[in-house]
């Protein structure tokens, strides 16, 4: 499952009159030149055109275009929608890069030079030569406090983040912690506030300081943002209210055996118990498969 | 055990396609030819060219052949069709006074230069459902051609242009001017918009917006969120001659026709920049034969300039333009069908987190008032 699937050795079946990974050029750059802008300044939403994609808005066409921006012949894919390589929208969207690319993909992280995701970022450490796309939704952590773009976009130039402190101090108030689940909004190099995208906060810390570059895409909010490497990314929280990671202790993957992975819970289709199963698909099988070794 | 991995997607997918092949044809009936779209399906075509923002009939006939008829989803193909076409030149300001029209009406005057022109409408028909149409065929369609004694060849009656309506209030002083801010056109499909929005942006999103959504905020106007008290000044469907300049030419060159609607909404006074009260204009033209979302953006166009310091949705511009496009809200619609899994589950987290913490406060509450009150029970939990 880990191996790198060649997908130059089937037949090419490049559509007809597209350009190599579907944008042309002139998009391209633009995007690149975005992208330079969004890693030279960390956290802050670069506004770029986004035109439309053959796939719908808000399912991942953000993520989508910056990696037609970014990727080339030689470059080895992996795409994953909630962890997981094999669902739906992950095969889509795969199949569209490939088809207009021809380039080799791979459900192992640590063999892909570019890992585009939807809601996690991958259990194994990422290194220095890979890049995560992340796709956003809805690129501004404010959204929570203010509607108006017009408004949060003055909010983050004068790095006014008091409606936020307040909207967590009255979550506390009202329910005894803070109660935000994923889209946790953390503060980026100590200047922007950034919607790090629904990942849960468990993926959180793995953006801090890592040595890998990532970049966020809206597409339907035509927005580009990124966390370069080394850079510190921190979750609001409070001195006397910590920011908490999602509690799994106790828990183990039915698959593998983890316990110190984001787990989905899972009902038992015939007794209805409740399981647990690692999120990212791509690892556990990796687990699985050096544990099958182990026993032969 | 009863779980399975998530994979098969693949399969799942190409099978899920060619089942809408199979559901397109099941019927039996032999297949839609594009062309009888494109000249049957009219008023569906033209709402898809206008909301895809690409002219094309045919690629519009062929896109709502593939969605089965859904309008939101063959606009949505040919939009990602006109993103991979380059851009090579922009059209010059096209003058639609020269338009020839094939309909056009005032409501603001009963009598008007050129006169009324009723054209092809549904406005003054019974919406009775006509049973003969299940009998149509080339023989009644010949019949109907040797009866009205016309061929479908162009008609030219009608003079080659009509004087504008609002010319004429101009020309009295009784409409705002517009002011030429010298400003340089925002191109929507090159940037993202910001706020306050420039009017050409505000314009080209206004013209490929969704119709539906479109009606929805304008009458939301009229009903009184924000009313703006319009008056229709003048409708006009026809085509306009669109000229680009080429660098190999001197003289602007003409490229074609292209069918719109326009709508002039005249609309309540305020005083101009010398203190003088006067009607101000709202303005709506859009692809194709579509009358009821022209009207809607020249409501719109007039309630986005709203001076009012309490915004009604259809006044507030980040609003109405944020949420007009039926590509993007449509796509973000749908996408809820995506696995949310991930984010369920760390928001199951937070919720027994809280939930945890209620119990444990409310439990070390009933024990202090227990040793308070040894006598009184614990309320229930």
């Amino acid at each position: 499952m880990s191996a790198t699937v060649n997908s130059a050795a089937t037949p090419a079946r490049q559509p007809r009159g597209y350009n190599f990974a579907f944008l042309d050029e002139n998009t391209k750059r633009e995007i690149r030149r975005k992208l330079l802008k969004a890693v030279a300044i960390p956290g802050y939403q670069v506004p770029f055109a986004s035109p439309e994609l053959p796939i719908a808005r808000g399912w991942g066409t953000g993520g989508l275009q910056i990696t037609m921006a970014i990727i080339g012949p030689e470059d080895v894919l992996k795409v994953i929608d909630q962890g997981c390589d094999g669902s739906v929208n992950a095969v889509n969207i795969r199949n569209l890069l490939v088809k207009t690319t021809g380039v080799d993909t791979t459900f192992d992280t640590t063999a892909a030079s570019i890992v585009q995701t939807r809601h996690r970022v991958p259990e194994e450490p990422m290194r220095a030569d890979q890049i995560l796309v992340l796709q956003v939704p809805i690129p501004e952590p404010l959204r929570y406090v203010e509607a108006s773009e017009a408004k949060t976009r003055e909010m983050h130039g004068e790095m006014d983040y008091s409606r936020m402190w307040v909207y967590l101090y009255e979550n506390i108030v009202q329910y005894g912690e803070i109660s935000i689940g994923a889209r946790y909004p953390s503060l980026v190099n100590r200047r922007y506030l950034m919607d790090p995208s629904p990942i849960p906060r468990w993926d959180v810390p793995k953006l801090s300081m890592s040595p890998t570059l990532h970049l966020f895409g809206a597409g339907r909010e035509k927005r580009i943002y990124a966390v370069p490497p080394h850079t510190l990314v921190e979750p609001l929280e409070f001195e006397d209210f910590r920011f908490r990671v999602e509690e799994f202790s106790g828990r183990s993957c039915l698959r593998c055996g983890a316990t110190d992975t984001y787990m989905n819970e899972l009902f038992d289709r015939v007794s209805g118990q409740k399981l647990y199963a690692c999120s990212d698909s791509g690892y556990c099988d990796k687990r699985r498969a050096a544990q099958e070794r182990r026993a032969d | 055990m009863g779980y399975v991995a998530v994979s098969g997607g693949s399969e799942a997918i190409a099978n899920a396609e060619e089942l809408l092949t199979f559901y397109r044809l099941k019927g039996g009936a032999s297949p839609i030819e594009v062309r009888q779209i494109r000249e049957q399906m009219r008023l569906a075509v033209d709402k898809v060219m206008s909301e895809g923002a690409l002219y094309a009939p045919t690629i519009a006939a062929i896109a709502l052949k593939q969605a089965e008829g859904d309008n939101i989803e063959a606009s949505f193909i040919l939009r990602a069709y006109r993103a991979t076409q380059p851009r090579r030149y922009y059209s010059l300001p096209a003058d639609t006074g020269k338009m020839r029209v094939i309909r056009r009406i005032s409501a603001a005057f009963q009598d008007v230069p050129g006169g009324q022109i009723l054209g092809p409408t549904r406005d003054y028909t019974q919406r009775l459902v006509d049973f003969s149409l299940l009998e149509e065929s080339p023989e009644t369609v010949r019949a109907f051609f040797d009866r009205i004694g016309v061929q479908t060849s162009r008609s030219d009656q009608l003079p080659d242009s009509f004087p504008k309506i609002i010319d004429l209030l101009r020309r009295e002083g009784l409409l705002v001017e517009p002011v030429d801010r010298k400003e340089t056109l925002f191109d929507i499909t090159r940037e993202s918009i910001s706020f306050p929005c420039q009017r050409s942006a505000k314009l080209q999103s206004l013209a490929r917006g969704e119709t539906g959504v479109m009606m929805a905020l304008a009458y939301s106007s009229m009903r009184g969120f924000g009313d703006i008290h319009p008056y229709l000044g003048e409708l006009r469907v026809g085509t306009v001659p669109l000229c680009i300049n080429h660098p190999a030419k001197e003289q602007p060159v003409y490229i074609g026709r292209v069918l719109v609607t326009e709508a002039e909404i005249i609309s309540e006074y305020y005083e101009d920049e010398q203190g003088k009260p006067k009607l101000t204009l709202g303005y709506g033209l859009c692809f194709g034969h579509n009358e009821l979302k022209a009207i809607a953006m020249g409501v719109l166009d007039r309630t986005m300039q709203s001076r009012s310091p309490h915004k009604s949705p259809a006044e507030d511009e980040e609003f109405v333009l944020y949420h007009i496009d039926g590509i993007e809200s449509s796509g973000f619609s749908a996408h809820w069908k995506l696995p949310h899994y991930v984010t369920f589950q760390s928001t199951l987290d937070r919720l027994r987190r809280t939930q945890q913490l209620r119990e444990e406060a409310t439990a070390s509450e009933c024990n202090r008032e227990q040793r308070r009150d040894p006598g009184k029970t614990a309320p229930g939990l």
